[in-house]
């Protein structure tokens, strides 16, 4: 019998083990979670801190600055916001219809067995490297751009001087507002098939049985009652094209002017960073690349947070209209 | 009176055919579109390997560089140098995303939960190319490129992936199972590691997966970090690695029309990798699912 130690003893022993494991895994998880914590906070000091010498420098004029020129020290991104906003907003106007409508499809129209089929073809359109949808973009969509749609588009609607006489190679501000188009279909489109899916049942099918057809239904239950959350997935879309680098610099051209034609080469924030990556000569000059990386950094964190606030908010009507 | 009816009954006719041509023609709209997303992924795909299928043989995948204008070489650096990086990449981010969505689920107090989530979404949406730039001023300026740096770069992409796939499946775990586990005297923490982990494990990998296809590609953070490499198999992460992304970004650019077989060569690789991991990770999630639902 003494062999067995007394109760008291083994929950002693085990509670000491319990209470050491407790504060072990606690301990962990909370370390890895301020390590969270601290690298957000040290990409924002590393980009203030980087930035410094060109925010001295030049300051807020930085920003709408028309210069670029390593030789004689003086750089501004006037034209990058430019180009940034030029290929964002094509890249919306092509990809928030599309991509409603893909949310459309899957959700209400498709059938069950190629919902799943096509969904997921979508999400792997997602999945390609932006680096490969680059190469493609300069070697296949550009020279196809250049020499079929952009003088069809002259032609056509050359009065409106965004549609300037076409580049042979293709290469330039419309086709990067394309590539980034083809970026942000299938975010916009899974988010949106998400929230139509969450639209109660109930209200279509009343909608249904009063006689209204499956168009009227959706345009007057499905998106009404999921706008702000498509809205939430449009500017999650746009923070996506607004960072993107690669392949916007393989297929923008690189040009440092402001063009009104959609045609001309030119560069966004994000482009310019990247294809200087080998050659930045001067301290002036990676510091200015800091500044443009910390402009991309409060658009992006920006864009980010007022998805995040509409969304709590179409969160917080939804529950309220249950 | 029966003209009058006869009139309300042929408006309301016209009316409905209205209505039903501009349902008819809004459903096509949507599949329509539905088939542009599908015929974009199925050019882009058809593209690359068409152009590319013809490049690849054992010579390409197992050789090494070419040196400065020479025909042929192969891409052997970059595949074990990319197989590097995401690997020590997934090293830091799996261990720290794990541990970070359990201490939000189990742990946190209501108001660092929030601040760490706000953290994890935003830097989900963290441009690519400032993770490069921060990169470079913490890791690169001074002590130069190295295989450290850009997994460190490729850990920031994966982190909030992993740590966001997680927490879906640790709420998944049913209440009960947890309380169960504690009621019979279980603690905290083996409750945690005996019940709650090995529950999730599915979806943990799940999300690892995702998240090395994700890595695999990415281009932009390994730019400043290690970009600038010999052209034989480096297998030291002090130094630069070579890597498939940032090899296909210079070979793209290149005005060599040999440079751009290569470029074509080596994105069927990352692109092949990419998907078919893609489709793993996906047929994987919806198997644990159906088990799930059960």
């Amino acid at each position: 019998m003494s062999t067995i130690p007394a109760t008291e003893e083994l929950q002693g022993r085990g509670r000491r083990r319990d209470w050491l494991g407790d504060r072990l895994l606690q301990g962990l998880t909370l370390g890895a979670a301020l390590a969270a914590l601290a690298a957000m906070g040290a990409i924002v000091w590393k980009l203030v801190d980087g930035s410094g010498g060109a925010f001295g420098k030049f300051g807020l004029a930085f920003l709408w600055g028309d210069v670029w020129d390593p030789v004689k020290g003086v750089f501004g991104a006037g034209p990058l916001i430019y180009g940034t906003a030029v290929t964002c907003a094509i890249a919306l106007l092509v990809a928030t219809p599309l991509a409603i409508a893909i949310g459309l499809y899957l959700s209400e129209l498709a059938p069950r067995g190629v919902r799943g089929v096509v969904g997921t073809l979508v999400e792997l359109l997602a999945a390609i490297p932006s680096v490969v949808l680059g190469l493609w973009g300069i070697l296949v969509m550009a020279p196809f751009l250049g020499e079929h749609v952009e003088p069809w588009l002259h032609r056509n609607l050359g009065f409106i001087p965004l549609f300037g006489p076409p580049q042979s190679n293709g290469l330039g501000v419309f086709t990067a507002g394309l590539v980034l188009a083809i970026m942000v279909v299938p975010i916009v489109a899974s988010i949106s098939r998400e929230l139509f899916l969450s639209v109660p049942r109930e209200l279509e099918e009343g909608a249904l049985a009063l006689g209204a057809t499956r168009w009227e239904t959706i345009r007057g239950v499905v998106l009404s009652s999921s706008r702000a959350g498509v809205a939430a997935a449009v500017i999650l879309g746009l923070g996506r094209a607004l960072g993107e680098a690669i392949a916007v610099t393989q297929v923008i051209g690189s040009g440092f002017a402001v063009h009104t034609s959609l045609f001309e080469p030119g560069d966004t924030l994000a482009s310019r960073i990247a294809a200087q990556f080998q050659g930045a000569a001067s301290n002036l000059q990676i510091s200015s690349l800091f500044y443009l990386a910390a402009i991309l950094l409060v658009i992006g964190l920006v864009t980010n947070l007022v998805a995040q606030i509409v969304v709590s908010r179409f969160e917080f009507q939804r529950a309220g209209a249950d | 009176m029966a003209a009058a009816e006869h009139a309300l009954r042929l408006r309301g006719d016209a009316r409905v055919r209205r209505r039903r041509i501009v349902n008819r023609l809004m459903e096509l709209l949507g599949t329509g579109a539905a088939l542009v997303a599908v015929a974009i992924l199925g050019i882009v795909v058809v593209s690359v390997a068409r152009r590319g299928a013809g490049e690849l043989s054992w010579g390409f995948l197992t050789g090494s560089l070419p040196s400065f204008a020479e025909p042929g070489g192969g891409i052997a650096p970059l595949i074990v140098g990319s197989a590097i990086l995401v690997g020590l990449a997934t090293a830091i981010a799996l261990p720290v995303g794990v541990l970070t969505a359990l201490f939000l689920t189990e742990f946190a107090p209501r108001n660092l939960a929030r601040a760490i989530q706000l953290v994890i979404d935003l830097m989900s949406g963290l441009p690519s190319i400032v993770i490069a730039i921060f990169v470079y001023g913490l890791l690169v300026t001074g002590r130069g490129q190295s295989g450290y740096a850009g997994a460190f770069a490729l850990s920031i992409v994966m982190f909030p992936l992993i740590a966001r796939a997680t927490q879906e499946v640790l709420r998944l775990v049913p209440r009960s199972l947890r309380e169960g586990a504690l009621a019979l005297g279980a603690s905290r923490w083996r409750t945690v590691l005996g019940i709650v982990l090995p529950n999730s494990l599915g979806g943990i990998v799940t999300g690892t997966v995702l998240a090395v296809a994700r890595a695999a590609g990415e281009t932009a953070p390994l730019l400043f970090a290690t970009s600038i490499y010999a052209n034989t198999v480096q297998t030291d992460p002090r130094h630069a690695l070579p890597n498939i992304p940032v090899q296909i970004f210079i070979w793209a650019e290149s005005p060599d029309p040999e440079d751009h077989k290569r470029a074509w060569a080596a994105a069927v690789v990352l692109l092949g990798f990419v998907l078919l991991t893609s489709l793993a990770a996906r047929a994987l999630l919806a198997r644990s699912r159906r088990r799930h639902g059960r």
